[in-house]
């Protein structure tokens, strides 16, 4: 099977896409779990912010608290961006794939999509968060491995990597952006012992704590640590490294497969490095990192909408 | 009446188990393979029941995990259902396939001639042996399709032949499935479950391996392929995946390593069917499709149909594209025609049928219908245009009143039915609650046919899992069996 039909790169492409999300919203719900902690509970409103859900989640419930704020990410059927809802989505791509992915991605992907339809809220009680928001993870983490191990190197693989890409950037700035932009600290607090603990918590949750001790040598600051975030070289999570990821992956499909679309996504991405490689982190704080961050995700919506232009479109009904 | 058995070598699982008046599938002995049926009986009745349930249920859960299921739709919900799986296999004996593969062929050998006749010269209905009202009147005649020359002359690419085991011990055909027959995917992974969860079962025997279909039906697909085509592509067409077969979609698709298209993946260009692919739009040259014909093509057939191709239809009657199976062969395998099926392998092959058919009464015909009428208590009558046991009333087990109603049914549409007396079908040991009973098992072979027909040495044993029912469908609580199919001296 040397093609790739249009419809089946769309929904590998979206399986990638609604792993990582998976993943990286069990991060994010890891990390605000420690946060809230140290807070009083006030923090469970910020990641309904940073995920631009405060009409649905309010129209909902009147609190954003410990109870309402993990079950509406993890568990609510009625909610797209939750946890159950985007494993769900990955299920129901991954079954319209299965006669091109290995069987043993298939039923990995099959027995989390029943494990998590069998959850009780039990599961999202606040004594049983992070365990959960860890099984979760680790469920997530099982897909890329058995990925990496049997799914067949030919375009297929290349698009689940870009839709892989894709998400995680714009994942990574949105942690970047729940502890810069919405959870700045009181001016009396920055550089404080509870201000570095944040600080220690996001990059756990990111994996990027043992790294981030080795190349900040010991200069754990705001500035730092969102450097780190968008421009390490080495990071897996980082922002730049996932746009060269995706660029290499798109200039490999035109000359290994030669696919012929795809020439304005390569353009953007280009000006999207630049932005990345071109600055300083003191200048974009200075600019304004929030909008910086904007910028990022909206440029990345346009490069995914341009792929999925140039090569998984299908006939429409007529 | 008391059976010959086959003796066990001491009590065991099998020990309470009594097929009474039932030929066994596991323990009436046959004209072969004494020594071998024996050993594999001994073997399954050394078996500890416990061990076995736990065995089971875990071959359940690999069902679910594995998302071997087929999906029943309710208002709100899609609920994933297995195919319940018996893990005490049936045996057939390499002399009782010998036949039963020399009558599939001739069956299907007959069908794939009755149809090229039907949308050719239509020799058969001027010969008078079979009615021309009962075909061109058949909802299932598509007129479309005359004089279409179809490569190798096939029409009916893969056949399923459902059959039932009388007292008698004889097989007999029950059903032809001439348009999409399914479960051919239940076959190959009920086998691969056996070998995963009961290796030991198998061991020693040697049981004829299924898992090469994928590949039988891709080298049909290619054999069918338009001529000057040399490395042709195949494709399966699916209507996607809420069609509640989709498994067996994928599980083919996979198999014959083709991709699994849907509709809105193919379009027409100049007669020309191709496939929207990442890098433009590629040929296609065969399709096994699994879409009905009515959706096939909105310019032929149902113009709301958003599952098919528009232009498909054109591409195939210019000789451009080929699809399995063809479409109208529908005609062939109705209730009614059935009927005729020994006349029809008479007329085209000069032989008289391997395999009998159940004794058929045409209620169409005054003949049979008065008779059908006599003996309602006693008879199965059926309606010729339904599938999945709808519709049917089995005398012997119907009340006074169904049977007085059915009666009002069948004076009013004739035409629509056929009786045939109830027979004793054959059981086989099966675990239940209540331990190890007989139930009563059907079988269906899968034939492929390109330029030549060949058939899968196992085939789908469907189960009617409740006690004393005769219906095995999956839509009414039916399960299935591996069925080994033993090597012959080689």
């Amino acid at each position: 099977m040397t093609e790739l039909l249009a419809r089946n790169a769309d929904c590998i492409t979206w399986l990638a896409r609604y792993m990582e999300r998976a993943e990286n919203l069990a991060r994010i719900l890891g990390v605000a779990e420690t946060f809230a902690r140290d807070r009083a509970g006030r923090n469970w409103r910020a990641v309904v912010q940073i995920n631009a859900d405060e009409e649905r989640f309010f129209a909902r419930h009147r609190e954003a608290d410990a109870r309402t704020v993990p079950h509406f990410y993890i568990l609510d059927p009625d909610n797209p961006n939750s946890i159950l809802s985007s494993v769900k989505a990955a299920r129901e791509n991954a079954r319209t794939l299965r006669p091109m992915i290995s069987i043993e991605m298939w039923r990995q992907i099959n027995r989390m999509n029943s494990w998590m339809a069998g959850l009780s809220s039990n599961a999202v009680a606040p004594a049983n968060l992070a365990a959960l928001c860890e099984e979760i993870k680790e469920a997530c983490q099982l897909h890329v491995g058995i990925t990496e191990g049997t799914f067949y190197r030919d375009q297929a693989h290349y698009f689940y990597h870009l839709g892989k890409s894709v998400e995680r950037a714009d994942q990574t700035t949105r942690l970047l952006d729940i502890k810069y932009h919405t959870l700045l600290p009181r001016p009396e607090d920055v550089g404080s012992a509870l201000d570095i603990s944040h600080w220690n918590a996001l990059l756990k949750a990111v994996a990027g704590y043992q790294a981030s001790r080795r190349v900040m040598a010991g200069k754990i600051t705001p500035r730092s640590v969102a450097a780190f975030l968008l421009f390490s070289d080495s990071f897996p999570r980082s922002v730049i490294l996932c746009v060269r990821q995706m660029d290499w992956l798109l200039s490999q499909l035109r000359t290994r497969y030669h696919l012929r679309g795809g020439v304005k996504a390569l353009e953007l991405l280009d000006e999207l490095r630049a932005a990345l490689t071109d600055q300083t982190i003191d200048q974009v704080i200075d600019l304004g990192l929030h909008e910086f961050i904007d910028w990022v995700q909206r440029q990345l919506m346009l490069i995914f909408a341009e792929i999925q232009e140039s090569f998984c479109v299908s006939r429409q009904p007529q | 009446m008391t059976r010959p058995r086959i003796a066990l070598p001491g009590p065991g699982l099998l020990s309470g188990y009594d097929p009474t008046e039932y030929f066994c599938e596991m323990l009436s002995p046959r004209d072969d393979a004494a020594a071998e049926l024996a050993a594999i009986a001994a073997r399954l009745n050394a078996l500890d029941p416990d061990d076995l349930r736990r065995r089971a249920a875990r071959a359940e859960k690999e069902l679910f995990d594995l998302g071997i299921t087929f999906t029943v739709y309710s208002d709100k919900d899609a609920i994933d259902r297995i195919l319940p799986f018996d893990v005490l296999p049936r045996v057939i004996t390499p002399g009782e396939w010998s036949r039963l593969e020399a009558g599939i062929v001739q069956r299907v050998t007959a069908i794939n001639l009755f149809l090229a006749d039907l949308y050719g010269d239509q020799n058969i209905l001027a010969d008078k042996v079979v009615p021309a009202d009962l075909v061109l009147g058949n909802a299932n005649f598509h007129s479309f399709m005359r004089g279409m020359k179809v490569p190798c002359g096939t029409y009916s690419h893969v056949c399923g032949i459902d059959l039932i085991r009388d007292q008698q011990g004889l097989f007999r055909v029950l059903e032809d499935n001439a348009r999409t027959p399914s479960g051919v995917s239940y076959v190959v992974e009920n086998r691969n479950l056996m070998l995963q969860c009961f290796p030991d079962l198998m061991e020693g025997t040697r049981v004829r391996a299924v898992d090469d279909y994928g590949l039988m039906l891709r080298r049909a697909l290619e054999e069918i392929a338009p001529q000057g085509v040399d490395d042709p592509t195949v494709v399966l067409l699916s209507p996607g995946i809420y069609n509640s077969a989709f498994f067996e979609h994928v599980f083919l698709a996979r198999e014959m390593g083709v991709p699994l298209v849907e509709g809105r993946d193919l379009v027409v260009e100049n007669d020309r069917v191709t496939m929207l692919t990442t890098t433009g739009r590629a040929p296609v040259h065969s399709i096994y499709r699994r879409i009905d014909d009515a959706f096939l093509d909105p310019r032929v057939f149902r113009p709301d149909s958003m599952l098919g191709v528009p232009g498909l239809m054109e591409a195939y009657r210019k000789g451009n594209v080929s699809l399995a199976n063809a479409p109208g062969t529908g005609v062939a395998d109705d209730k009614a025609v059935y009927a005729y099926m020994p006349r029809i392998i008479k007329y085209y092959l000069g032989q008289d049928a391997i395999l009998p058919n159940v004794e058929t009464f045409i209620c169409r015909e005054a003949e049979g219908l008065k008779y059908t009428l006599d003996n309602l208590e006693h008879l199965v009558v059926k309606p010729v245009g339904e599938s999945g046991g709808y519709g049917m009333i089995l005398g012997p087990k119907a009340t006074r009143s169904e049977i007085d109603e059915f009666r009002a049914k069948l004076k009013a549409d004739p035409a629509n039915y056929i009786s045939q007396p109830m027979i004793g079908l054959s059981v086989s040991p099966t675990l239940t609650d209540k331990g190890t009973q007989p139930r009563h098992v059907d079988f269906r072979p899968f034939a492929v046919t390109g330029a030549s027909t060949r058939v899968l040495a196992g085939g789908l044993t469907r189960v009617a899992m409740k006690e004393g029912s005769l219906v095995v469908n999956s839509s009414q609580g039916g399960g299935s069996k591996d069925t080994w199919v033993l090597a012959g001296d080689a």
